[in-house]
């Protein structure tokens, strides 16, 4: 088990490196730095301007080697200008002794993440403060999103064919078929709209970043949980039917245990591996859900530095969203291999 | 004139949309009743669920499609009409003439267009691009994903991870790096269509060698003949106005524009490049997993002791056997694909932004959706019907193909 874990952590740092190279190679290709140029210097800016004010800010260069210093195994560029230094590692122009105590190597290996060029700060107070605005909305999403699918799929699966499992079925497929932003905008329309006239919630969620309340949280919170909710259902009640047919339970019937407990204490058990893991594989998803939705309901957190660095050619803002993307996939990749050994024993990876 | 009221309006978009009408009563009369020849396809009319999403599909098939053919729609869905911005659905046609139709039956949007003729218009938009991008990428899946499963090793090791890369990246942030002007300056979608394009001949190439290598006659006429076709089209489709790659610092010339009968819009071939390697991985992944399953089946074993070379096996032993589970997918896979597409239009990326499609209007139509309802409805709701349909679609197939 130990070995697996490691195997997975050295593949899963491969992919990152891999990942994080194309995003760089990306956004780091010509047409992109002289959009980058225009929008930080001005946009008239002559062919030979824009090659000065990249080289001048650490553009120049070859791709390996600024990927190199973005992660902090290479040193990190200087340059002398009549102000004085610059550098990687050194804030604005500053004189030749502090440039001479600055420190050769800074990237994200040294904790550096980087100045975003969008926002004027440093990407990581950036990602950190956003990151936790679409944690609380991941977490609502996750309260309200699991229990129910959950509670769906095993309703339905119970007694495979009755209504109740036609009419439940074709509700989650109803809400699979429905991306993020058909129903938010349904959403939006019939709830918040001043002609229709139910103003229950709020059609923005701004407000909700300092004071989050039913008011202007639900409507978001709901947009992203249904779309991942019918499929979750469908993968339970597939794994309850199965479970329901299987011959402990019909020994248990035969020997008279109410249908009630047949469900609770034998069922339920075993149909909820299956959908442990489909969970688990849904963050990618919902990592989608949460751009549309932040966009939609004009929610700063992290789909929303997405979207705006994305636009601005935001290079080391953009590198550190992925990052954080890709580990969040990837360690949720990781749990669900693991937790499906520990859930079921039948399996055991020797 | 008076504005219309709701049943008017609803008896005007029916009649408008007679045609489509017509083509789906025929299709199923013509189903049901030589449902028993039909196979698979035949099968589906047995089932209440497929049928419903069978008959919502087509109808947005054939809406596209007469659509396309100017036939649907009311008005041009480019052209503004003042005074019409805004208005609510059934309001007369400011300043109409003899040869305009007379009312704006969905409304106007914010530019002063007709929500109408756009919905029909948008529905071609997803007709044209969805189900060639799911083939596309079920001709990459299938390619790779039947020599990693049935051959193991290292190269499903590589071919694996690769999918896995593509698969970690959040699809949003793959389309923002993709699809912008900036990137199709540098003409990485172009070198990513030269790449992707290829499978589709290498899978019939390869389809068609291992079906007929016995029989070289037969083969040297068929090969030939069909590869040469599929060449041509692949350099047509890959090279536009006589050039392979075209930009400002170099370009690679490809086929002479006499021979070069359609060009493809930049904006188009990147949303559909984009669109068809966001799905491949997820297609190969499938291939790869039915092909471990399948190549321990006794018919396997048959054909490898009967000596048949490994591509026979995957492809004509292997492949159709595997059928029931694709065939499923390709119909999610469409919907997912109508889904993207609309994601793409949703945040503004790759398609012109006076277009149409469903994604691009709702976008538009969000913006002032606490006043206006109608510019953003009627396309949300568009969207929903066809992914429904392709998912009950898909369901019911699934039930009918379990059943043999």
């Amino acid at each position: 088990m130990g070995l697996f874990i490691l195997r997975r952590s050295g593949v899963m740092l491969l992919t990152a490196l891999c990942l994080t190279f194309i995003v760089f190679f990306l956004t780091n290709l010509y047409p992109n730095l002289e959009k980058l140029a225009k929008t930080q210097g001005n946009f008239r800016m002559s062919d030979e301007a824009v090659a000065s004010w990249l080289d001048a800010n650490g553009y120049g260069g070859s791709m390996v080697s600024k990927y190199g210093q973005w992660l902090g195994v290479l040193p990190g560029w200087t340059r002398e200008t009549e102000k004085g230094f610059t550098g990687r590692c050194m804030t604005g122009a500053v004189s030749a002794e502090e440039a001479a105590e600055a420190p050769t190597f800074c990237g994200i290996l040294q904790g550096d993440w980087g100045y975003s060029t969008r926002f004027k700060d440093e990407v990581s107070t950036i990602i950190a403060e956003r990151l936790g605005n679409t944690g609380r909305l991941m977490f609502w999403v996750l309260v309200l999103m699991v229990p129910s699918a959950l509670i769906i799929g095993v309703l339905a699966g119970m007694r495979e064919g009755s209504v109740t499992d036609r009419s439940l079925s074709t509700a989650s497929i109803l809400t699979t078929a429905t991306p993020e932003y058909v129903s938010g905008v349904i959403f939006i329309a019939v709830f918040t709209s001043s002609t229709v006239g139910l103003k229950w919630f709020k059609g923005t969620a701004t407000s909700a970043m300092d004071n989050p309340n039913f008011e202007n949280f639900f409507l978001p919170v709901l947009t992203i949980a249904l779309y991942g909710m019918g499929y979750i259902a469908r993968m339970t009640r597939a794994s309850m039917t199965e479970v329901m047919t299987a011959q402990y339970i019909r020994t248990a019937r035969l020997k008279g245990v109410s249908f009630h407990n047949i469900v609770l204490k034998h069922a339920l058990r075993n149909a909820l591996i299956a959908p442990f893991t489909v969970i688990m594989l849904q963050f990618p998803w919902l990592l989608n859900g949460v751009v549309i939705v932040e966009t939609l309901f004009n929610y700063k957190g992290f789909g929303w530095i997405l979207v705006e660095a994305a636009g601005n050619n935001d290079i080391e803002l953009l590198l550190a969203v992925s990052v954080v993307s890709v580990f969040v996939v990837l360690i949720t990749q990781l749990i669900s291999d693991i937790g499906y050994v520990y859930l079921n024993p039948r399996i055991r990876i020797s | 004139m008076e504005p219309l009221s709701t049943f008017e309006i609803a008896g005007r978009i029916i009649y408008q949309l007679s045609p489509v009408w017509f083509s789906l009563v025929i299709l199923y009369a013509a189903s049901i009743g030589f449902k028993r020849r039909l196979g698979l396809y035949g099968k589906l009319f047995d089932s209440p669920i497929g049928m419903i999403g069978f008959g919502l599909v087509m109808f947005w098939v054939f809406t596209g499609i007469y659509g396309a053919m100017d036939m649907i729609i009311t008005h041009d869905p480019l052209v503004q009409v003042s005074g019409m911005k805004n208005k609510v659905p059934g309001t007369p046609m400011n300043g109409a003439t003899e040869a305009d139709y007379p009312y704006y039956l969905l409304g106007g949007d914010n530019l002063a267009r007709d929500v109408f003729s756009r919905l029909v218009k948008g529905a071609w938009e997803v007709i044209k691009i969805a189900p060639m991008a799911a083939v596309f990428a079920f001709m990459v899946g299938i390619t790779l994903g039947l020599p990693a499963g049935y051959y193991g090793g290292r190269l499903d090791t590589t071919l694996s991870f690769a999918a896995n890369l593509i698969l970690a990246f959040p699809v949003i942030l793959l389309f923002y790096l993709l699809v912008t002007p900036e990137i199709v300056a540098t003409g990485v979608p172009n070198y990513m269509a030269i790449v992707l394009f290829i499978f589709p001949i290498v899978f019939v190439g390869v389809l068609l060698n291992s079906r007929y290598y016995t029989r070289p006659k037969v083969r040297n006429l068929v090969l030939p003949l069909v590869l040469g076709i599929i060449i041509w089209f692949y350099l047509q489709l890959v090279s536009n106005g006589g050039y392979l790659i075209n930009t400002p610092a170099y370009s690679i010339p490809g086929l002479p524009r006499v021979m070069d009968m359609f060009d493809i819009p930049g904006g188009i071939l990147v949303v559909f490049v984009s669109v068809v390697f966001v799905n491949s991985p997820t297609v190969f992944r499938i291939v790869r997993g039915l092909t471990l399953d399948i190549k321990t089946r006794d018919y396997v074993a048959a054909a490898q002791t009967r000596g048949e070379g490994p591509w026979y096996i995957m492809l004509w032993e292997i492949l159709p056997n595997a059928r029931g589970p694709l065939i499923v997918d390709f119909c999610l896979r469409i919907g997912y694909t109508t889904i993207l597409l609309g994601t793409l239009g949703f945040f503004g990326l790759g398609l012109p932004p006076e277009s149409p499609d469903w994604g691009s209007t709702i976008n538009d139509g969000r913006k002032l959706l606490s006043i206006y309802l109608h510019p953003a409805l009627p396309p949300a709701f568009a969207l929903l019907t066809l992914v429904l349909g392709l998912n009950l679609l898909a369901d019911g197939l699934r039930e009918e193909s379990l059943k043999d």
